[in-house]
C-alpha cells in the first residue's frame, strides 16, 4: 500500500486574509512519504497559519488543499496549557483521541523516551517530556503524515539536537513523510531533506544547504547565524530526566559529531 | 421528618448531583462568568413566560440558549475582551429581565423567589421536573464526556483526530441551559453558578482523574445541600444561601487541608 515518494498533502497557491492583513499569499507546499520538510520563517510569516489550513481547521480565501484520501495525520500542536485544575495523567492524555492497547502505548512512550512518565499528572512534566509526550499521541495515530508545530519548543539545545534526531528516526521506521514548522534552519539542517523559507509568500525552497546560501534567505535571517559553529563535543547523552546515557552511533549524520 | 423538608431535600440533591459534572467542565472550560451570565438571563425567560403564556421552564431555556448562541458569536469579534463583554451581556439581561417584570401589571409573583431560590417551597411537580432534567443532564454528558473532554485539553489536536468538537459544544450549553433552568428553583439565579463552581473547585484536591472529579462533586454538592437545609431549619437561615455557605465552608477547609501537607 506504502508508495515511496507518493504525496501525502499539498497546498496550491493558497491565499489567506486575516483582519485586513494578508497572512499567506500564493503558497505552493508539497510533502510526499518518505521526506522531511521543514517550513521556516520569522515570527508572523504565516507559518502556523499554513499548517493550520493544511490541517483543515482554516479555510483559505483562494487556492486548493489536497491530502491524499485516507491519509492519517499526526498533528503536534505548537502549545500545550492544561490548567491544573484538569486532573489528567500521561496516560489519559494520550488516549484521549481513540483508545488503544496498553503494550502499543507503552511502546510508543518507549519510543519517544518518555516511558517513566506514563502514570504521572501531565501539568507536572518538563517542557521537554511534554513535547515527548505531544509526539507520542502524534504517532499514536500511526501517522502517514507528520506535522509537527515548533516540535522542540522550550527545550534546551542539547535535547533539540536529540528530538530532531528521534523525529529522523521515526521518518526512518515508519516510513511517513513529516512537515516540521522550526525558527532556526542550522539546527534542523542535517535531519530535513528540504526546506521552505516562508514570509507570507514562498521566499525560497530547497536543499537546505542551498536555502542557506540563497539571498531570500539570507536577507530574512541575515549572513551570520550565531549557531552555525555549532559543534557538540559530549560524549554521552541525558534522557530527559537528566540521566546520562552512553552515547549511541546509530543516528543518522547527527550534527557536530565527527 | 416533615414532609416539605423531606421535598427539600430530593430538590436539592436532584440538583446537586447533576451540578457535579457539569460543574467540573464550567471549571475546566472556565466558563464560571459564562454559567453567571446564562443564569442572569433566566430571569428574562422567566418574564417572556409570563408574558407569552408559555411553560416558564422552556421559555428560560430557550432564553439561555439564544444567549449562548449570541455570546459565542460575539466572542469572535477581537474588539472586546471576553469578559467585558460577558458583564455587559450579564447584568444587561439580568436589567432586562427586572424591567419586563415590572411592566406586568396585575402578575403577583415571588421575586426574591426566583433571585435566592426557595427550596422549602419545592411541589411534587418541581420535584419530577428537577430529577427528570438531573437524569437527562447526566446521560446527555455521559453521552459527549469523551468529545468534549478532548475539546476542553486541546481544541485544534480534538479536531485534527476527527473528534466532533461543535455537537459536544452545542450539547454542554443545551445542558447548562436545562440545568440553569430547573435549578433556579433552588438556590435562585443570582447563586446558581455558586454550585456549580464551589463542589468543583473543592473536588480537585481530592481527585486524580476528570472522572473522580465530577463524582467527588456531586458527593460534595449532596453534603452541602444537606447541611444547608438542616442548618437552614436549626437557626433559621435563608435556604438556598445556607446551601451555599455551607460549599464554600467546605472548599475552605479542603484548600487549608491540602495546604498542611
Amino acid at each position: 500500500m506504502k508508495k515511496s515518494n507518493e504525496l501525502l498533502a499539498e497546498t496550491r497557491d493558497v491565499q489567506l486574509t486575516l483582519r485586513g492583513r494578508r497572512v499567506l499569499d500564493q503558497v505552493d507546499l508539497a510533502v510526499h512519504r518518505g521526506e522531511i520538510v521543514t517550513l521556516i520563517g520569522p515570527n508572523g510569516a504565516g507559518k502556523s497559519t499554513l499548517v493550520r489550513v493544511l490541517l483543515g481547521l482554516m479555510k483559505p480565501d483562494h487556492g486548493s488543499v489536497y491530502l491524499r484520501p485516507g491519509v492519517r495525520i499526526g498533528y503536534m500542536p505548537q502549545r500545550l496549557l492544561i490548567d491544573p485544575v484538569l486532573p489528567l495523567t500521561v496516560r489519559r492524555f494520550l488516549t484521549l483521541g481513540r483508545p488503544c492497547s496498553e503494550t502499543r502505548l507503552q511502546g510508543v512512550l518507549q519510543e519517544v523516551g518518555a516511558a517513566a512518565l506514563l502514570e504521572a499528572p501531565i501539568q507536572n512534566t518538563s517542557g521537554g517530556e511534554l513535547q515527548r509526550i505531544l509526539l507520542a499521541r502524534a504517532l499514536l495515530r500511526d501517522p502517514d503524515l507528520l506535522i509537527l508545530d515548533e516540535p522542540v519548543q522550550g527545550v534546551d539545545i542539547t535535547g533539540q539536537l536529540d528530538l530532531y534526531r528521534l523525529i529522523s528516526r521515526i521518518r526512518d521506521r515508519l516510513d511517513c513523510g513529516i512537515l516540521m514548522v522550526s525558527h532556526d534552519l542550522h539546527l534542523v539542517m542535517a535531519t530535513t531533506d528540504r526546506v521552505v523559507c516562508l514570509n507570507r509568500h514562498v521566499c525560497c525552497s530547497g536543499h537546505p544547504q542551498d536555502v542557506s546560501s540563497d539571498p531570500a534567505y539570507l536577507a530574512l535571517f541575515g549572513a551570520s547565524p550565531g549557531l552555525a559553529l555549532y559543534t557538540h563535543r559530549h560524549n554521552h547523552h541525558h534522557d530527559i530526566h537528566g540521566h546520562v546515557v552512553p552515547a549511541e552511533e546509530q543516528e543518522r549524520g547527527g550534527p557536530g559529531r565527527g | 421528618m416533615d414532609d416539605f423538608v423531606l421535598r427539600a431535600l430530593l430538590a436539592g440533591i436532584g440538583v446537586a448531583v447533576a451540578a457535579g459534572p457539569l460543574g467540573a467542565f464550567v471549571v475546566w472550560r472556565r466558563l464560571a462568568y459564562f454559567g453567571d451570565t446564562l443564569a442572569h438571563s433566566a430571569l428574562l425567560g422567566v418574564a417572556l413566560g409570563f408574558l407569552f403564556d408559555a411553560n416558564v421552564t422552556v421559555a428560560i431555556v430557550v432564553v439561555c440558549l439564544l444567549l449562548a448562541l449570541l455570546l459565542v458569536m460575539m466572542q469572535r469579534q477581537q474588539r472586546l475582551a471576553s469578559d467585558t463583554l460577558l458583564g455587559i451581556m450579564s447584568h444587561g439581561a439580568l436589567a432586562l429581565g427586572l424591567v419586563v417584570l415590572a411592566f406586568m401589571e396585575g402578575l403577583r409573583m415571588d421575586l426574591l423567589g426566583y433571585l435566592f431560590g426557595d427550596i422549602l417551597s419545592v411541589t411534587r411537580g418541581d420535584i419530577v421536573w428537577i430529577l427528570a432534567t438531573g437524569l437527562l443532564v447526566l446521560a446527555g454528558l455521559a453521552l459527549i464526556w469523551r468529545p468534549l473532554l478532548a475539546d476542553t485539553v486541546h481544541e485544534e489536536l480534538a479536531r485534527v483526530e476527527g473528534v466532533a468538537v461543535v455537537p459536544a459544544r452545542l450539547g454542554f450549553m443545551l445542558l447548562l441551559a436545562l440545568f440553569i433552568a430547573v435549578s433556579m428553583k433552588v438556590v435562585g439565579i443570582l447563586l446558581i453558578t455558586s454550585l456549580l463552581i464551589i463542589p468543583a473547585a473543592t473536588a480537585r484536591h481530592f481527585a486524580r482523574t476528570p472522572e473522580q472529579m465530577a463524582l467527588i462533586a456531586s458527593l460534595i454538592g449532596c453534603l452541602a445541600v444537606s447541611g444547608g437545609l438542616l442548618a437552614s431549619l436549626q437557626w433559621d437561615l435563608p435556604a438556598g444561601p445556607a446551601v451555599v455557605l455551607v460549599a464554600a465552608l467546605f472548599f475552605l477547609v479542603s484548600f487549608g487541608w491540602r495546604r498542611g501537607d
